[in-house]
């Protein structure tokens, strides 16, 4: 998801009769739904895997403001720009939200930030597509957020008690999100000419894979999911979380009137989900390893708004050095 | 960032009701951390009042000596009203 693929480190997860005295405890308070606090002992490997998820799921809040910054400029209305600005803010918002949690795990945050730049950290795979039309920015919103509301409300239950109030923090926000996003292409589809409503399909016939595969490889490739799971800082698998997504995707595809670029999605009655096609697995990680569409333009953007922001930030360190000197004289 | 400090924000959601630790924020002094506690926590008016505490300076018991720190005050339930048993006639106490 926002954090896709997150090494563990662990080959297989222990039984609690192999773990010495003070894992077993921190185990049985994880099975009890007692979240662990920063203070508290836990495994080593459990911080680490914490630090990789958390700042994975910052940085891809951080990377995810840069494909709607893109419009920003080019909103067609006032009323547009301010909302798409009010949404880019709540993703620094959560970005940051996120960096916080992760400091309590003993993490340095411009050390995380470094190893980001560096091409050492990954971030979700979907922001690391272009948006190429207006209608992308109702695309992104309705499907890109929607994914993501999907996984994050799970994680709200995390076993980690700063990432889970973090969560709770920003699943208080998405649905705006969603909303601006959905009610931006219904507007689109219901009041637009030909060219308006042919962008929007457009919009969905790009992000729609790719949204898809946020959800991370499937089950059967994600080696890490079972320690994860134990830890409780994965809640779901990405196969359920995909297929939930989808289920509540489609009847509002149908409400837009538009279709999903895949003739295999179809309800099926005997599961009660819908079906759906495969997943093109090998576009998914090539953009992991760095080769999608955006990845080197997100990371340049992102590396010269730190190196161009330097000397705001030495500006603010001797603005505020020589006010502490006045206020002492 | 490592030259700006981290400061814990605190924010009252009404007036009448406590402060509440809501997250951390870094800054190059104080005026600059309430700003950015201002824009990070209370986007959609979450408070009428915001106090910033540099985080350094808070001491924090630890979690796991809950029970040596906490315990004691277990057993006094005398300190309860409920303790107190009266008749039924001398009504609401
Ligand atoms: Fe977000
Ligand atoms: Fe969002």
């Amino acid at each position: 998801m926002y954090a896709q693929m997150v090494e563990t480190g662990v080959k297989q997860v222990k039984a609690l009769d192999d773990m010495s005295p003070e894992e077993r405890a921190f185990q049985e308070k994880v099975d009890a739904e007692i979240k662990i606090e920063p203070k508290n002992w836990m495994p080593d490997a459990y911080r680490k895997t914490l630090i990789r998820q958390v700042s994975q799921h910052a940085h891809s809040e951080i990377v995810g403001m840069l494909p709607e910054g893109n419009w920003v400029t080019r909103a067609p209305t006032f009323k547009r720009k301010l909302q798409l600005m009010a949404k880019i803010q709540d993703e620094a918002g959560h970005g940051l939200y996120l960096y916080s949690a992760m400091e309590t795990l003993g993490a340095d945050r411009d050390e995380e930030v470094e190893k980001l730049h560096s091409g050492r950290a990954k971030y979700s795979s979907i922001f690391n597509y272009p948006t190429l039309n207006w209608a992308d920015m109702g695309a992104v919103g309705w499907l890109v957020d929607g994914a993501a509301i999907v996984n994050q409300v799970v994680l709200q239950r995390t076993s980690y008690g700063p990432y889970s109030r973090a969560m709770i923090r920003i699943c208080k926000e998405e649905s705006f999100h969603q909303r601006q996003g959905y009610e931006m292409l219904l507007t689109m589809m219901q009041q637009g000419n030909d060219a308006q409503k042919a962008m929007v399909q457009d919009a969905i016939n790009r992000l729609w894979w790719p949204a898809l595969m946020m959800f991370g490889p499937s089950d059967a490739d994600s080696p890490n999911s079972a320690q994860s799971m134990a830890w409780k800082i994965k809640r779901h698998t990405n196969d359920e979380l995909r297929q939930r997504f989808i289920d509540q995707t489609v009847p509002q595809l149908e409400i837009l009137g538009c279709s999903a670029p895949d003739p295999d999605l179809k309800w099926n009655a005997e599961r009660g989900h819908y079906d759906f096609g495969e997943i093109q697995w090998g576009e998914f990680f090539d953009v992991i390893k760095g080769n999608g569409p955006c990845n080197r333009e997100r990371l340049e953007t992102r590396r010269n708004a730190i190196s161009d922001g330097t000397w705001v930030r030495q500006a603010a360190v001797a603005h505020a050095n020589k006010k502490k000197q006045r206020a002492a004289a | 960032m490592s030259e700006w400090t981290l400061f814990e924000v605190f924010v009252r959601s009404k007036h009448g009701l406590n402060h509440k630790h809501v997250g951390s924020v870094h800054a190059a002094d104080t005026d600059m951390a309430l700003e950015n506690a201002r824009d990070l926590y209370t986007r959609r008016s979450e408070g009428v009042s915001l106090w910033i505490v540099p985080s350094n300076m808070i001491t924090a018991s630890a979690t796991d000596e809950k029970e040596a720190l906490f315990d004691p005050s277990d057993d006094k339930v005398y300190r309860h009203a409920s303790f107190y048993k009266l008749p039924d006639e001398v009504g609401h106490m």
